[in-house]
């Protein structure tokens, strides 16, 4: 198994789409509640597999464009069918997956193994009949949106009109209509004119889930802007801009780099947004742009090691966040194949971990605590043991229920709440 | 009497033992050169002159495949993407370096 590289929960929660480094996109689908056993709840169990991206090699460039999927968001159903995109560095592709589950038997021009029949012998004419087969997971590709990006995207976003979304690279935003795969238009562009004048770069961005015409995209200087589409073609111009201010006499080194936003999530109800950066996950008001209304610490004992993850590249590790269906909790990854839990109501949080040896099947998981300083209680872990090859990057959390997918590098967890 | 107790932030005491290790470090260290290399990422050398002019004898006899040295790379042996080196980009200097 590959390395999963991004997870995603579709509208009802069903189905759960995983794409990995090698260009695969894997989706579960939720087991339908079986009636015998009433206190089963639906299991996931794969439904479809399908080669998204190929790895390419730009001649003109010398440029290996890898064929990791970056992202995947679902569309919101329609009809029978499901589609979802899925981007890698430089090209965005629009799935079908759609289920055949009848096959039609009694054609005319050729027999039931496919061999042509030879016309001359044909001396009557049947009508096919359609019969029950083996359910098929198709998969196919509707839309390649390609050649738009001149750097890596970042983000793909469905617009609430179902009709157009975006995507973001390290420097420019694109407005594309999911029926147009040749052309787009730009709507970020800040690029400076001379390279060297560069000094942030667009890390995430994502459409408002309601209003169709107003999205937000992070930068790697800890700052979120909010444009709005009706004000102008080319949104440069940000409607608002949200950034904390900092504390000028605890600048440091690392201060640019540990503000640095790797997620950005509106929360469903549409009234606040997420970020997360390196040591920290912020909930901020979008009417209120000097700070951020909630500030959760996620790993703050990572403060006194930043000398070691930067030498080691940690310091740049993307982790994203997530909202739960209401809104009232928020769940972000860690190390050691941890992942934090917090209850914005009850100012709770918890840490768990995603591992096999530390969980069997249907057993509850123990909360972990990482020991900071001084005496090492039993059952703790200290931070120099923690394994920072172990990342949790990628979370998701169902729609509707609490249930949560966990990636933990190469293998997928899927944790639901306890039944009484 | 006051006592003044000087306490480092955790932050900076990590900054002093990054400057301690690498004395050539940059001020800033977003900056134009970081960032492009965040951009750049992907960067392999490959001619394709070589490769072509490869390819195009290959049709007439059978050229020797990948031999043991799969980093040795040269006219008549056919490279391919995945047969190149890895090569960090020569135009970008480390974070580390000055």
């Amino acid at each position: 198994a590959d390395i999963i590289s991004t997870v995603e929960f579709n509208y009802s929660g069903d189905l759960l789409a995983t794409g990995d480094k090698g260009g695969r996109v894997v989706i579960f689908q939720r087991e339908q509640e079986n009636k015998g056993r009433p206190h089963s709840r639906g299991e996931y169990n794969v439904y479809s597999t399908f080669q998204s991206h190929e790895p390419e090699f730009d001649y003109l460039k010398s440029l290996e464009i890898e064929e990791k999927i970056n992202k995947i968001r679902w569309l919101p159903q329609q009809n029978a069918a499901h589609f979802l995109l899925s981007t890698n560095d430089k090209t965005i592709k629009l799935w079908k997956i759609s289920e055949r589950d009848k096959r039609a038997e009694g054609y005319n021009l050729k027999d039931e193994d496919g061999r042509l029949r030879d016309p001359f012998r044909i001396t009557a004419l049947r009508v096919p009949i359609l019969k029950p087969m083996d359910l098929m997971v198709e998969a196919s590709p509707r839309r390649i949106f390609a050649n738009a990006h001149t750097y890596h995207i970042n983000s793909i976003s469905v617009n609430s009109d179902h009709e157009t979304y975006l995507s973001a690279d390290d420097l420019r935003i694109n407005l594309w209509h999911l029926e147009i795969t040749d052309r787009s238009f730009n709507i970020v562009d800040i690029k400076p004119a001379n390279m060297e004048e560069l000094t942030e770069v667009i890390t995430a961005a994502e459409f408002h889930p309601h209003h169709c015409n107003t999205f937000v995209y992070s930068s790697s200087k800890g700052t979120i802007r909010l444009c709005d589409m009706r004000s102008s073609a080319l949104c440069d111009r940000h409607s608002k801009f949200f950034e904390e201010p900092e504390d000028p006499s605890s600048r440091s080194f690392f201060s640019e780099i540990i503000s640095s936003i790797s997620d950005v999530k509106f929360s469903h109800s549409g009234r606040y947004m997420m970020t997360r950066d390196y040591l920290s996950v912020k909930v901020w008001d979008l009417n209120m742009e000097n700070r951020p209304v909630e500030t959760y610490q996620v790993h703050e004992y990572l403060r006194s090691k930043l000398c070691s993850l930067y030498e080691n590249d940690c310091i740049f590790d993307k982790f994203e966040c997530c909202w739960n269906g209401s809104d009232s909790a928020i769940m972000t990854g860690s190390y050691n194949n941890f992942f934090r839990m917090f209850d914005r109501n009850t100012r709770r949080d918890v840490t768990l971990e995603a591992s096999r040896e530390s969980s069997k099947p249907r057993a509850i998981l123990k909360p972990r605590k990482v020991c900071t300083g001084g005496k090492r209680k039993k059952d703790e872990i200290s931070v120099d043991s923690l394994d920072f090859n172990k990342k949790i990057l990628h979370t998701a959390w169902h729609p509707l229920e609490n249930i949560i997918a966990v990636a933990a590098t190469n293998n997928l967890y899927i944790f639901q709440d306890k039944i009484n | 009497d006051t006592q003044e107790k000087e306490t480092i932030s955790p932050e900076r005491a990590e900054e002093a033992k990054l400057k301690a290790k690498y004395p050539n470090l940059g001020q800033k260290p977003g900056g134009s050169d970081f960032l492009m290399k965040r951009l750049q990422k992907g960067q392999k050398y490959f001619d394709s002159g070589d490769y072509n002019m490869a390819k195009a004898k290959m049709k007439n006899k059978q050229l020797p495949s990948v031999g043991p040295d799969k980093n040795l790379v040269t006219g008549d042996h056919i490279p391919t993407p995945q047969d190149l080196p890895q090569r960090k980009s020569s135009l970008v200097t480390s974070k580390l370096a000055g």
